[in-house]
């Protein structure tokens, strides 16, 4: 078991009231998929904010980053780095697009 | 009655505006989800401390939120609408196929008889159901598989399904609008649903025969008639008299006939009110003044409200989910632009006020009366 924190953008945190970063627990590989599916448990109104329901896709608009590179069109499935794992340092959900 | 509760979607967020009976005085709350697009609030019939909130965003997708009282908390809801089975395809633009993709709730339609039980309007056109407070919603498909669902074309501003109407007896009967395939109505509670546009014309069609196409901006239906519905299409203002077996021009002495909502009085069928607004792509008042139409007689003829409106220097709309009325004795009916005012007036629209000024731009308002 893992404690990876997770920075979300201002929207989700709102939504899911909580301080500009989160800790989840998460289980075996630390990957992309596990991580979000470790928010997702912890803060079920994220469900769907992040990734489509079915899809389990990127919404087009975020993009996701750690240690400074960007994750955004790898696989869910890669592991993160080890910074990530070790609580280091986090993952960031960012809503990338710029808009009014 | 003790008072009204006004519940208004914005652009960035949502304001609850409230007031006792006499409506002198509002104070405003808000905003409630700052940042977010609130397509519709609405409070269930029957318990109107249970309200519910269409919250949408194009980065994070739609929130659907509920309240148990009147808006001071929230809870976050579930917010998974899957089409039921094989989505297919309805038209393009282009007259292409385009896969049906679920985009955001256009209007929460709460049941007459059940707090729990909610219709959601959505985009691409979809009718869904919630019977259990908003936790799970369900569609029903006999709509969107109607026989002509793959010739729906959206509107500009998409394929939304943004108008449901309950009739206020009979459970099985509902009649819903889409733009722009128009109106649909079911007599059995949503299994199956059959056109109802009889009457509607459109110049730009090039089918004078055409059942669907029809791009219907809104709806309104006085519970004492509801064989009387009213209907503000893309150009003209037309009534029914049949349930919406057929649609007939009342259009009349309107100085635009294109608008977007339309608001029938809550306590007489024969009074019903539109705004005006310049068409194609103007969508501000004719010559400037924002005028609220009323017709006390059913569309036969039409008078304009101004006083308290803006009469000069006016470039605002009013959007098709922007028009309510409260149940007061004294009917009240309230407006919002998308200038962010919220206007209201306290006798049937001979005075109006401003009961909210530089909101974001408006996109709908809910009057609730209050027991």
């Amino acid at each position: 078991m893992s404690s990876v924190r997770v920075v979300l953008p201002y929207h989700l945190r709102t939504l899911a009231k909580v301080g500009d970063e989160v800790r989840v627990e998460v289980d075996g590989a630390i990957t992309q998929r596990s991580v979000l599916t470790a928010v997702e448990r912890a803060y079920p109104m994220l469900r769907g904010t992040m990734r489509d329901h079915v899809t389990q896709l990127r919404r087009p608009f975020l993009r996701f980053f750690a240690c400074e590179e960007d994750l955004s069109l790898d696989s869910p499935d890669t592991e993160l780095p080890k910074a990530v794992a070790e609580g280091k340092e986090p993952y960031l959900v960012v809503g990338a697009i710029a808009g009014g | 009655m003790s008072g009204v509760r006004v519940l208004v979607g914005t652009r960035k967020g949502a304001f609850i505006l409230e007031s006792d009976a006499s409506r002198d005085v509002w104070t405003v709350d808000g905003p409630l989800f700052g940042g977010w697009e609130i397509y519709h609030m609405k409070g269930s019939p029957v318990d109107p401390d249970r309200i519910y909130a269409s919250q949408s965003s194009g980065w994070f997708g739609q929130i659907i939120q509920r309240s148990n009282d009147g808006g001071k908390t929230w809870e976050t809801m579930g917010n998974e609408f899957p089409y039921e089975g094989e989505a297919g395809t309805h038209q393009w633009y282009d007259g292409t196929p385009h896969p049906w993709e679920f985009k955001r709730v256009w209007h929460l339609e709460p049941s007459l008889s059940d707090p729990d039980t909610v219709y959601a309007g959505v985009e691409d056109a979809a009718l869904f159901r919630t019977t259990d407070g908003g936790h799970t919603w369900h569609e029903l498909p006999g709509l969107r598989r109607h026989g002509s669902g793959a010739s729906w074309m959206p509107g500009a501003g998409g394929l939304g399904l943004h108008t449901i109407i309950q009739h206020p007896t009979n459970p099985k009967r509902l009649w819903i609008a889409i733009s722009a395939a128009g109106v649909f109505r079911t007599d059995d509670g949503g299994a199956s649903w059959e056109p109802a546009n009889t009457g509607l014309t459109s110049k730009y069609m090039a089918d004078p025969n055409a059942t669907v196409g029809f791009c219907v901006h809104n709806l309104s239906l006085n519970p004492g008639n509801p064989e009387r519905l009213y209907m503000q299409l893309h150009w003209n203002v037309m009534r029914s008299d049949n349930g919406a077996d057929s649609w007939q021009l009342i259009s009349g002495n309107l100085p635009s006939d294109f608008g977007f909502p339309v608001q029938v009085h809550a306590h007489d069928p024969e009074t019903v009110y539109v705004v005006p607004i310049k068409s194609d792509s103007e969508h501000y008042p004719p010559d400037a003044r924002l005028r609220v139409y009323r017709s006390r007689n059913a569309g036969k003829d039409w008078e304009a409200l101004t006083k308290g409106l803006p009469q000069e220097h006016c470039y605002v709309n009013v959007l098709r989910d922007a028009m309510s009325a409260d149940r007061l004795p004294s009917c009240g009916i309230y407006f919002g632009t998308t200038g962010g005012q919220v206007y209201m007036s306290p006798d049937s629209g001979d005075h109006w006020q401003a009961i909210a000024r530089d909101l974001p731009a408006v996109l709908s308002v809910e009057a609730q009366t209050l027991p």
